[in-house]
């Protein structure tokens, strides 16, 4: 018996984990503290002129490939906006910094370098237009 | 994209059809309780996840099978994935099975936690495309310290 409740409670911790996900993922989530920057010297390069994205990207992350997508679609139509992609194994520091526990993790900067927005997971491209319409000022795209 | 060498693409409906067959033998294996049947299976599943995991997902078992006979059915995909991903879950999933057989034979309950959470990961990859393990890496890696995953290990799949 003890095999038969310990399969329902995997399923039912699977589907309750899996539905919240699906919910709660890839959407921009805005900082409560606006005094957390992100700067050029930090990121190894210069912050766009509107907004930036910083996408946390490794290797053994799928979702990462759909976000790079979803974000480079944005900026390419956007002057002023720009993505950069880090290797977050290659910047534990920033991924110390930052509090990123897993990947994707995206931050959206205003033009200051202040992270206004966090997106955790496959970002969604409609909301984080929207995210980056408050962060740049304007209609995006 | 970060990772300089970047190892040929598959096709991600493979993991995912494996995924399934992983969460179907799991789920007999809890359901039959501690014993000689379950400890088959389980030792089946951990040679699965070591194929899949030490040796590339060209070799993983399940992954033959999808590629022998479901792909065939299918459409083409549209869009490949990188392998790195699907066998770093493989490798997470040889860490659950191998605990598995050594609460088979030492403390039943750690057969059930671990092919439990093994079950768990194995559906949430099935049915939600979830990969659990790809998840905790970077929690994994900021405690380690150093790459669990070397970039381009993987020649084809």
């Amino acid at each position: 018996m003890t095999g038969l409740y310990v399969v329902l409670a995997a399923t039912v911790l699977a589907v309750v984990f899996g539905v919240y996900r699906r919910v709660t993922d890839g959407r921009p989530r805005a900082a409560q503290d606006e005094s957390v920057r992100l700067d050029a010297g930090q990121l190894g390069r210069e912050l766009g002129t509107s907004a930036t994205f910083v996408q946390f990207s490794s290797a053994v992350c799928a979702p990462c490939r759909a976000t790079h997508r979803v974000l480079s679609n944005i900026t390419a139509d956007e002057a002023g906006v720009v993505h950069v992609d880090v290797d977050a194994e290659s910047r534990l520091d920033l991924v110390e910094q930052y509090g990123i526990t897993r990947t994707p993790t995206v931050l959206l900067l205003d033009r200051a370098g202040v992270v206004r927005h966090r997106i955790v997971g496959a970002a969604r491209a409609p909301e984080v237009l929207e995210a980056l319409e408050g962060v740049a000022g304007r209609r995006a795209a | 994209m970060p990772p300089t060498v970047t190892p040929t693409p598959i096709d991600p409906r493979g993991p995912r059809f494996g995924a399934a067959i992983t969460s179907v033998v799991l789920a007999v294996t809890l359901l039959l309780g501690p014993g000689t049947p379950a400890l088959v299976l389980l030792v089946i599943q951990t040679a699965v996840f070591a194929l899949g995991s030490l040796v590339g997902l060209s070799s993983q078992p399940y992954g033959l099978v999808y590629r022998r006979l479901v792909r065939p059915r299918l459409s083409e995909p549209t869009q490949l994935e990188d392998p790195r991903p699907p066998r770093f879950a493989q490798t997470v999933g040889l860490i659950f099975a191998v605990a598995g057989i050594v609460g088979l034979v030492w403390a039943p309950v750690l057969f059930y936690v671990a092919v439990g959470f093994a079950l768990v990961a194995a559906l949430l990859n099935a049915v939600f495309d979830f990969c659990l393990g790809c998840e905790v890496y970077l929690l994994g890696r900021r405690v380690a310290g150093r790459p669990l995953v070397s970039a381009g290990s993987e020649v084809r799949a």
